[in-house]
């Protein structure tokens, strides 16, 4: 599969013996320190996730109660020129993704204007008809993205999809963060790292910055959780503690004459700003799904009312459609008049008959994806999948092209990961977090990388056995590192 | 900021569910070693008490196996079948702390994570010497727990779990007197035989007493004396009179925490003047184990009070 080496971001092309100038420190921290050890620390790593109790639940296993997701000790670095590059693009991105949701929720300009096929919006299961001509605070429907990438080559970021309803994997960015430092202090002292611990002020922040409460004062803001049952429950209390507020389940929240309340031992106190990891469908039994007992009745009328933010808006989910994806590049140009800074991945659209009969004809290059799917499910990777898959996909797209989309394979790049015989390299992918608040748009310094820890394999999903690493943004030259403190 | 109502019940449970399975597991120790390793085993009767003391008899007379303690020992431990096994408990106070994670350190969250892991993929306790291993894992990480809250910011979580464990641990040691002593009907001041004796000693070593007895009291082992050690000794912290002022004074702070005063404050001090004024020979005069059904009564009435007083859902 592929011709040549794929890019290593350590090594660069060369393997290890010519690791790349600027991380040599790396490669020789890797030669240095014995594979014994690497390994010791690793364990210890997923021994504290473990008594965290950061695990999750592989949903549809019925086996596997609880999980902790891999973590490989070995972190991929970024150059600060590189991520201020990066920076610019997914700014430009998100800023983008929140213009079209509001435009399309709103005057529907770019429908009018025939860039999108209208019926891709507005007869998509996504589009929540019950949202529209609200206006959120400040306009912003996506204040919490993330943005999947890839990487092919130094300078070569394509953007795989775009996540804006509920982006998750936050906490394991922290928590590998926090690890690193406590395992492998020795690095922070060869690099100089930018920290992530800020992440959890910012998203505070961000939050009191959309309280439709005009009155000033302390904005009152909560968590919504659908509760411990969750798979990413861990995820959850995590932010509420580590940005100071309450983490709360729909059972506490009372929604009274269009104002939302939580219960306490003291009494009803309002809600101004909710952080909600419930999905739309579950959101609010009166207005999306009635059998929903994990909503809170009456969430959606406060919302439209203006008085309660909900973070991400409902309805985004929109936004991370493959199908709607396909178009970022007409999205990006509409809304902020520039040519997007990172390209996205080239895609052909199944529904397009001309497109469908290039992929039918390159089944077992290409990577295929369902337009509403999720967690690496439903996708054919064409070169290593077997016969029998490549001619079930090729009924499926036959029958329902508009359900598909299709990629190039594309040769990820690799960081060395530990593996039984020691480091060999291993493909990628990255999940930056960008926030926009009332105060502007700002993407944190640091990520969740994911790797696929079977050799050759591109699937790095953890529901599917991928595992995680820290990703390090280095601080400019001549700047003093930040302290790394102590979450 | 204001606690949730869910939060405070969660928190209040967890208290009394670390408690109930710390006690459970004191209790089977002290059984085990009574039956195993005492040189006259003491068989059936220690284990039934020690069902009855922990309200398991029904439970465990339909499942028809002979009292012993290989059965008993694993029914208390590890079945999962009734929810009052050490497991189960452990479950539950897992579950309520997962549920108001912010509000626990990740000190006091571990030690219950470990309590519970304790028990990952034991079938079976084995024999006396590894039940013995396994209940004294549990209350060695209950110990844990209980330190980890005690470092924890004393606030109104901290004063619930403590108010929890409080309410149960009564709950526990008027219990375990009742059963005991209406089992073992004293005639006279002097414990009886060999086997009395070992039966008195088993009460105390449940809630630790066994060396703080032979301090306090220099006439030998008594009923009267252990009755008095356990109902009005307020040094010692297993006894009823330790948990009443106990429950005061954790109800006083978080009154002065939240403003949150009513019924259950009012139970709670009527209930210690009472008490102040209780001689314990005149308890045994007048029927100890009336006093006791009364006491477990009112403890669970104050119970019902707290959850309303601080709006659990």
């Amino acid at each position: 599969m592929g011709t040549g080496r794929a890019f290593d971001e350590i090594w660069g092309y060369g393997g290890p013996e010519s690791p790349r100038p600027e991380f040599a420190a790396l490669s020789q921290w890797v030669a240095d320190t014995p594979q014994a050890e690497l390994h010791r620390r690793q364990q210890s790593a997923e021994a504290t996730f473990r008594q965290l109790g950061i695990t999750f639940a592989v949903y549809g296993d019925s086996d596997a109660s609880e999980r902790i997701i891999p973590f490989d000790i070995v972190p991929r670095i970024f150059l600060h020129d590189e991520w201020m590059r990066l920076s610019e693009g997914l700014v430009q991105r998100v800023e983008a993704i929140n213009a079209f949701l509001q435009d399309i929720y709103g005057e529907r300009r770019i429908l009018k204007e025939g860039l999108i096929p209208p019926e891709l919006i507005l007869n998509n299961a996504q589009f929540r008809p019950e949202v529209a001509g609200i206006r959120p605070p400040h306009g912003i429907w996506a204040h919490i993205c993330g943005i999947d990438l890839v990487r092919t080559g130094p300078d070569e970021f394509w953007v795989l999809e775009d996540n804006a309803r509920t982006p998750s994997g936050v906490s394991y960015m922290l928590e590998n963060r926090e690890a690193m430092i406590r395992l492998c202090p020795e690095l922070f002292r060869s690099f100089r790292v930018a920290a992530v611990d800020s992440y959890s002020d910012m998203l505070r922040e961000t939050m009191c910055s959309v309280t439709p409460d005009a009155r000033g004062g302390q904005p009152v803001c909560v968590v919504l959780t659908p509760g411990h049952f969750n798979s990413a429950y861990y995820e959850h209390s995590f932010l509420a503690d580590t940005m100071g507020v309450e983490l709360v389940e729909p059972a506490d929240l009372i929604v009274d004459d269009d104002v939302v309340y939580m219960q306490t031992i003291a009494g009803r106190v309002k809600v101004d700003v909710i952080y909600r990891r419930i999905d739309d469908d579950f959101l609010d039994p009166l207005v999306f799904r009635p059998d929903s007992l994990l909503g809170v009745p009456g969430i959606i009328a406060a919302y439209r009312a203006g008085n309660v933010a909900l973070i991400n808006a409902p309805g985004n989910g929109i936004a991370d459609d493959k199908a709607i994806y396909s178009y970022m590049p007409e999205i990006v140009r509409f809304y902020s008049g520039a040519e997007a800074k990172l390209p996205n991945v080239e895609t052909w659209r199944c529904r397009e008959p001309q497109a469908l009969k290039y992929v039918l004809d390159h089944l077992d290059e290409v990577v295929v994806k369902l337009v509403d799917g999720s967690g690496g499910y439903g996708m054919l990777v064409g070169p290593t999948a077997s016969k029998a898959e490549i001619e079930a996909f090729r009924a499926a797209l036959i029958a329902e092209p508009h359900r598909y989309i299709a990629q190039p394979t594309l040769a990820l790049s690799t960081v060395p990961t530990m593996v039984e015989s020691g480091l060999a390299p291993r493909h990628v992918d990255f999940r930056p977090f960008v926030l926009t608040g009332a105060d502007g748009v700002r993407v944190v310094p640091g990520g969740l990388t994911r790797v696929a820890l079977k050799e050759g394999s591109l699937v790095v999903n953890s529901s599917q056995g991928g595992g995680t690493k820290d990703s390090f943004v280095l601080l400019p030259e001549g700047r003093r590192s930040q302290s790394q403190v102590q979450l | 900021m204001r606690m949730l109502s869910r939060t405070a019940a969660a928190l209040y449970w967890l208290g009394r569910y670390v408690e109930r399975a710390d006690f459970t597991a004191r209790l089977v120790e002290a059984t085990v070693r009574l039956d195993a390793l005492s040189a006259r085993p003491a068989g059936e009767a220690a284990w039934a008490s020690a069902l009855s003391v922990t309200y398991n008899e029904e439970a465990f007379a339909a499942t028809r196996q002979t009292v012993s303690q290989q059965p008993v020992a694993r029914f208390l431990t590890l079945d999962m079948t009734h929810p009052g096994s050490i497991i189960r408990c452990l479950e539950q106070a897992r579950n309520n702390a997962r549920a108001v994670r912010t509000a626990l350190t990740r000190e006091a969250w571990t030690a219950v994570n470990r309590l519970w892991l304790l028990f990952a993929h034991r079938s079976s306790p084995g024999g006396a010497a590894s039940t013995l291993n396994l209940v004294e894992g549990v209350m060695a990480e209950a110990r844990g727990f209980e330190g980890a809250v005690h470092r924890m910011m004393r606030n109104e979580a901290t004063l619930l779990i403590q108010l929890g464990a409080a309410i149960e641990r009564a709950d526990n040691t008027a219990r375990l007197l009742d059963v005991k002593y209406h089992l073992l009907l004293p005639e006279g001041e002097r414990v009886g035989g060999v086997v009395d004796r070992d039966q008195w000693t088993t009460i105390l070593q449940t809630v630790s007493a066994v060396t703080a007895y032979r301090w306090l009291y220099s006439d030998g082992l008594t009923p009267a004396n252990v009755i008095d050690l356990l109902v009005s000794r307020p040094e010692l912290p297993r006894s009823l009179a330790a948990c009443v002022e106990e429950v005061v004074e954790q109800l006083n702070s978080l009154a002065k925490r939240t403003g949150l005063q009513g019924e259950a404050d009012r139970m709670a001090r009527a209930r210690i003047a009472r008490m102040q004024k209780t001689r314990s020979h005149e308890v045994i005069v007048s029927g100890l184990h009336e006093y006791l059904e009364a006491f477990i009564r009112e403890n669970a009435m104050l119970d019902a009070a707290i959850a309303r007083q601080f709006r659990f859902i």
